[in-house]
């Protein structure tokens, strides 16, 4: 089975934030990591192989300094790693990365599973997975929360949506994003570390992939971001001070005035 | 569009480089530089007034897309989203921002509607502020299915040309219109809070946050059409049941070249604990590590049945096993948006906040006043959330 792990390298969030001053991004000593969610598909991939044999190939488009998370990739399990990069892809929303990384992935030839995270914590989109869905005319299961079965061409999975799951089967070749219920990503073995300091990781431009130009970077890219700002702060509001009687009591009485009760 | 920076002004003072929020400016030799990949061509740079020898400009290259003649396209859509036969209610919070959109351009709201023996819903989402209605039947469509469904949406699309198409951030609109908007080939922004038109250019300023709500940032779609968006869910008000209100309702029927559905829904699972839907609910109790072990989420469930609310749950307290996935707020879980946040025993780590952070009031309760969660409160109780949660119960009770 050939499955194709899809991973973006992403700030590490939780440090992250605006300077109030400047109304710049501090990213001063922000850790570059591969975005949560998907290191749970790229252990679900893993898994995938271990059960049905096959390859993982695991890619990334970014700059060359994303290649450090596919070298992570690669101690984690992948077989092998991909890095889509070229200053063509500069600016790109989410229907021109969708469409870069899918010439990458045709480039990579026959396909049986695409797996993405649910969606990146920078941008929290969600688009990207469904977006190369369409591009290679494939279907598709997000939220994906456990793959129940492969077998003769057809996947079935537990979908997560907001009430509960849906059983979905769908044909395969398929892409599906995943949660973080679907699994426990593993830690790096010495043998995977080892794999992945000797790694060969090509870099594909957009030109080596057949890529359209008009449908790349800023050309490619229908929106536009118009303006960045720090949301209005959360203020702190009242201690309750007492006996937890007395904390209850108040506690009751502002959420009737507020009339919430 | 391109970011044009004039060597023969710029004399490498870098001032830019601090005006750049996305730090893709450096000075290198005496000359601004700017990194490709680092720069969203926001335009904060070339402000008026930011470099003082003007020698930075953007430059809208890219004029309007050949392919598409924006003043074909008109009135705003609403994806009205269904399972089991019933509207979801986020797509009457669309249909209230819907109709302040579209009036503001002088057009209409129409609903769409995909589902198996729907279309006596139609009538509701007229009095709920649809001009028209398409209705879409057949029995394949009786379950969201992401192929079929976006084949049709975009299909329709093609056809009445939307200037705006509205659905709700949920797990079937996220799943369905980025397809649906690959397929049109336009732009889509993903889990706006607000949206509002520009006085100017007519275009639909979409705002969201991103970052885990760190920044918020505004996006335009200027030379695609439709404009398309997702909508957190209960950020915007419902809009109002007018049963006088009249509308049109236009039948369309499933075409062969929607294709046929290469996945299918074997069957419908809910969890059916009343406390489990935290994005619909209005009030959230939530615990984390402080709650000490699975037998003390009791404590939550009481508390959630007598304020009338659904628990959450940090990661820490869901990784332990405490509670299932499905509980979990925050940025590897759900982002909520109730009236009330009660966290019981949480911290309040930043991964936390990001998905709970928008609440109108946040009660923490917590031993330790100076946990993040106790800052950031509108009603911080400090002391031992198992003395605190059973006496609030009980006097909710009364
Ligand atoms: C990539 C990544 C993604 C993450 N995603 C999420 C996410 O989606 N959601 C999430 O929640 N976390 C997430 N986290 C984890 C997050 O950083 C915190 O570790 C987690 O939120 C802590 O949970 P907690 O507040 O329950 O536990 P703790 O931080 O251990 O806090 C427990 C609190 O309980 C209080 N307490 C203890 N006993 C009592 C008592 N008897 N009475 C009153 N108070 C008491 C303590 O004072 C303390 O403040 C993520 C982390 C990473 C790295
Ligand atoms: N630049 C990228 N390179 C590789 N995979 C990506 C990239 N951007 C997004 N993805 C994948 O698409 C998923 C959703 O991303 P997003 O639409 O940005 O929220 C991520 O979890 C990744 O699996």
């Amino acid at each position: 089975m050939n499955i194709v792990v899809c991973l973006k390298q992403v700030p590490d969030s939780g440090d992250v934030k605006i300077n109030p001053e400047t109304k710049t991004l501090m990213r001063e000593g922000v850790d570059a990591v591969i975005n949560p969610f998907d290191c749970y598909a790229l252990e679900e991939g893993v898994r995938l192989k271990e059960r049905f044999g096959g390859t993982v190939t695991a890619i990334s488009m970014g700059p060359p300094q994303a290649e450090k998370a596919l070298r992570e990739a690669i101690s984690l399990g992948a077989d092998k790693a991909v890095l889509v990069s070229d200053r063509a892809f500069a600016g790109s929303d989410t229907l021109a990365t969708s469409y870069a990384l899918s010439t990458a992935i045709k480039k990579l030839g026959d396909v049986d599973i695409i797996i993405t995270g649910k969606q990146a914590i920078d941008g929290d989109t969600a688009q990207v997975g469904p977006g190369i869905a369409v591009h290679l005319d494939m279907p598709q299961i997000t939220y994906v929360r456990k793959i129940e079965e492969v077998a003769d061409g057809k996947i079935r999975a537990e979908r997560m949506n907001e009430e509960g799951y849906d059983i979905v089967e769908a044909d395969m070749p398929v892409l599906i994003s995943v949660v973080k219920e679907i699994n426990e990503p593993r830690i790096a073995s010495l043998k995977g570390k080892m794999a992945a300091r000797k790694a060969e990781i090509p870099t594909w431009t957009a030109e080596f992939v057949g890529a359209d130009p008009k449908q790349l970077g800023l050309d490619g890219s229908p929106t536009m971001v118009v303006e960045v700002f720090a949301p209005p702060a959360r203020q702190g509001g009242k201690r309750l001070e007492g006996e937890p009687a007395d904390m209850a009591e108040q506690l009751v009485n502002e959420l009737k005035e507020l009339q919430i009760l | 569009m391109a970011l044009i920076i004039h060597k023969d002004k710029c004399v490498g003072c870098g001032v830019c480089v601090e005006s750049c929020p996305f730090n893709a400016l450096s000075i290198v030799e005496r000359l601004a530089i700017v990194d490709g990949s680092a720069c969203t061509m926001c335009g904060a740079c070339a402000k008026e007034g930011v470099c003082p020898f003007e020698a930075i400009e953007m430059v809208k290259a890219t004029e309007a897309n050949p392919d598409v003649n924006l003043d074909d396209y008109k009135n705003v859509w609403v994806f009205a989203e269904q399972k089991k036969g019933k509207i979801q209610s986020v797509v009457y919070e669309l249909l209230g921002k819907g109709q302040e959109l579209a009036k503001t351009r002088g057009q209409e709201v129409w609903a769409i509607l995909l589902g198996k023996n729907i279309a006596d819903k139609a009538q509701e989402l007229i009095h709920r502020g649809a001009d028209k209605v398409i209705v879409v039947e057949d029995d394949s469509l009786e379950n969201f299915e992401d192929g079929v469904y976006s084949k049709v949406i975009t299909r329709l699309c093609k056809k009445y040309k939307p200037e705006i198409v509205l659905t709700g951030a949920t797990t079937v609109g996220r799943a369905l219109i980025p397809r649906v908007a690959v397929q049109v080939g336009t732009g889509l922004t993903a889990d706006c809070t607000g949206l509002e038109i520009d006085k100017e250019s007519g275009l639909l300023r979409q705002t969201r946050p991103a970052f885990g709500g760190n920044i918020m940032a505004t996006i335009l779609c200027p030379n695609h059409r439709p404009q398309m968006s997702t909508v957190r869910h209960k950020v915007m008000p419902e809009a109002e049941t007018d049963t006088s209100r009249t509308g049109e309702v236009i039948t369309e029927a499933l075409l062969e070249e929607d294709g046929f559905s290469r996945s299918r829904v074997l069957e419908v699972v809910e969890i059916l604990e009343d406390t489990v839907n935290i994005t619909e609910a209005d009030i959230i109790v939530s615990g984390g590590r402080g709650m000490k072990g699975p037998e003390n989420f009791e404590l939550l469930h009481d508390l959630a049945k007598a304020i009338g609310g659904a628990v959450g749950a940090s990661r820490a307290s869901v990784d332990e096993g405490w509670i299932p996935y499905s509980h979990q707020v925050g940025q590897t879980g759900k982002t909520v948006n109730p009236k009330v946040y009660i966290a019981c025993g949480i911290s309040g780590q930043i991964q936390h906040l990001i998905g709970m952070q928008s609440a109108d009031v946040i009660i923490a309760i917590n031993k330790d006043p100076d946990a993040p969660m106790m800052k950031i409160a509108t009603y911080a109780l400090c002391g031992d959330l198992f003395e605190i949660i059973p006496e609030l119960t009980k006097q909710l009770s009364k």
